[in-house]
């Protein structure tokens, strides 16, 4: 996952502080400044900072939006813990 | 390193010498305002608090309101009460003359009304602050420095190189021998094992933890997902997913250093070193909190870009965030800029420390500019009764 410094356009090629074999990875869609965006499949957890920011509950491609559309967070889940359920 | 600061009585140093004008409950803000209208300059320290609230919360905003009184940055103080509050207004008036400044009890129902208490207030207000102005500056060790954290109106930018930078100028103050607190108990969720690992003991590690699992059980209860409760809708804006993503990003601004202690919410810090304090994230609980600690500067790291200071403590604004930077000139400090291939950390946390030192000596911050620094906000627990 990278962070977009400034808005990137869909269908551009960011220049990607990363591994090189990401270099070449076109966003598929617009990703407004100091959002996320895949740069590998995402396919349940998702990584930042080394550790665990969430869970994808959709498989997330490269060059995809990575936020809340997508990634759903595992604290302060009171939807999940309702008494009874 | 070295600062410029009024000398207190009780050995601490005051980057301010404000007088305040104190309300011990909710029934006398009113006559503190009038005091507060007419001696200029003072800080107003109203609230919604001090009578009809559990045993548990009367004690902790009695606490707040003495630890405010004892604030470093507080030169003299004109308290304000009713008369049938709760909260012991005898107990805070003497508990913040022990610390050997000024202090002057006024009793609306003992006085024969408001008239005669606002006419009273006005009259020792102005003796204290003609007082106050005769008092010089002189320099000071920042080992006699305590310095409060927040962020607020987070974005990507703040966990990325607003606070990180902050957290490499923190490392170092502690190396120096001073002080710093910070707090948002909410956001060490899903950071908490990451920060529960630099506490100095077990017993610190323990309430920390225990902190952040009540204050996810107070949310849980309510059976809904806390997102847009936090993170907020203009942290979602500015592009943070989740809490956890947010906890990881603000924890960042404690730096690296050893945590010496857990400090209750109104409690003082009791030295120097780094504690974490029990509060919100919400702004005026956490930097009223901050304030009882005994911070006399706070370092505010913002991203979409938070207005608010605090009527006792300079508050310095700091982003990442180029478009905050060139849009909200009026409310940010210090901008960050993160150039490839820099050490760009290390490059900004010394502007910073500069920044922080200019403050601390009298300069004054963009909420202070402003007058953008009226409330305070005392975080309470139980009901009102």
């Amino acid at each position: 996952m990278a962070t977009a410094l400034a808005t990137i356009p869909a269908g551009s090629c960011p220049y990607i502080d990363g591994p090189a074999e990401v270099k070449d990875l076109k966003v598929v869609e617009d990703i407004p400044m100091g959002h996320k965006f895949a740069l590998r499949p995402i396919d349940g957890e998702v990584i930042k900072y080394g550790e665990v920011i969430g869970v994808a509950d959709r498989p997330i491609a490269p060059g995809e939006h990575v936020h809340v559309h997508n990634v759903k967070s595992r604290r302060g889940r009171g939807d999940l813990h309702k008494e009874g359920a | 390193m070295e600062f410029w600061g009024f000398p207190r009585p009780d050995g601490k140093i005051g980057t301010r010498n404000h007088l305040a004008v104190l309300s011990t409950v909710v029934c006398a803000n009113e006559a503190c305002l009038a005091i507060a209208n007419e001696v200029k300059p003072s800080a107003l320290l109203i609230h919604p608090h001090g009578c009809c609230q559990t045993p548990p919360d009367t004690r902790r905003v009695t606490e707040t309101l003495i630890n405010l009184g004892r604030n470093p940055n507080t030169g003299a103080v004109v308290v304000v009460s009713l008369g049938c509050e709760s909260v012991n207004a005898g107990e805070v008036a003497e508990a913040i003359a022990a610390s050997g400044k000024p202090v002057e009890l006024v009793e609306i129902q003992a006085l024969g009304g408001s008239r005669n208490a606002v006419a009273k207030g006005i009259e020792a207000g102005r003796k204290m602050l003609s007082g106050l102005e005769q008092q010089k500056r002189v320099r000071t060790g920042i080992e006699n420095l305590l310095v409060g954290l927040k962020c607020g109106s987070s974005d990507a930018f703040s966990g990325l190189i607003t606070n990180p930078t902050v957290g490499r100028a923190i490392d170092r103050l502690i190396d120096l021998k001073a002080g710093a607190v910070f707090g948002e108990i909410t956001e060490k969720l899903g950071a908490e094992h990451i920060v529960g690992k630099r506490a100095c003991c077990q017993q610190v590690r323990d309430r920390l933890l225990q902190a952040t699992s009540y204050i996810e059980h107070e949310a849980v209860k309510m059976g809904m997902d806390m997102r847009e409760g936090q993170p907020t809708p203009g942290n979602i804006k500015g592009g943070l997913t989740t809490i956890e993503e947010k906890s990881l990003g603000a924890i960042a601004k404690s730096g690296s250093r050893e945590i010496a202690g857990f400090l209750e919410y109104g409690q003082q810090a009791p030295g120097p070193g780094l504690y974490v304090l029990d509060s919100p994230g919400r702004e005026p609980e956490i930097l009223t909190g901050l304030a009882a600690a005994g911070t006399q500067a706070i370092i505010f790291t913002t991203g979409m870009g938070a207005p608010q200071g605090h009527p006792l403590v300079p508050v310095i604004k700091v982003t990442a965030n180029p478009r905050t930077h060139e849009y909200l000139q009026n409310h940010v400090d210090l901008f960050f800029t993160f150039e490839q291939g820099q050490d760009g950390f290390a490059a900004g946390a010394a502007a910073l420390l500069d920044l922080l030192l200019e403050a601390c000596s009298g300069k004054l911050t963009k909420a202070e500019e402003h007058d953008y620094a009226k409330f305070i906000g005392i975080y309470t627990k139980g009901p009102v009764l």
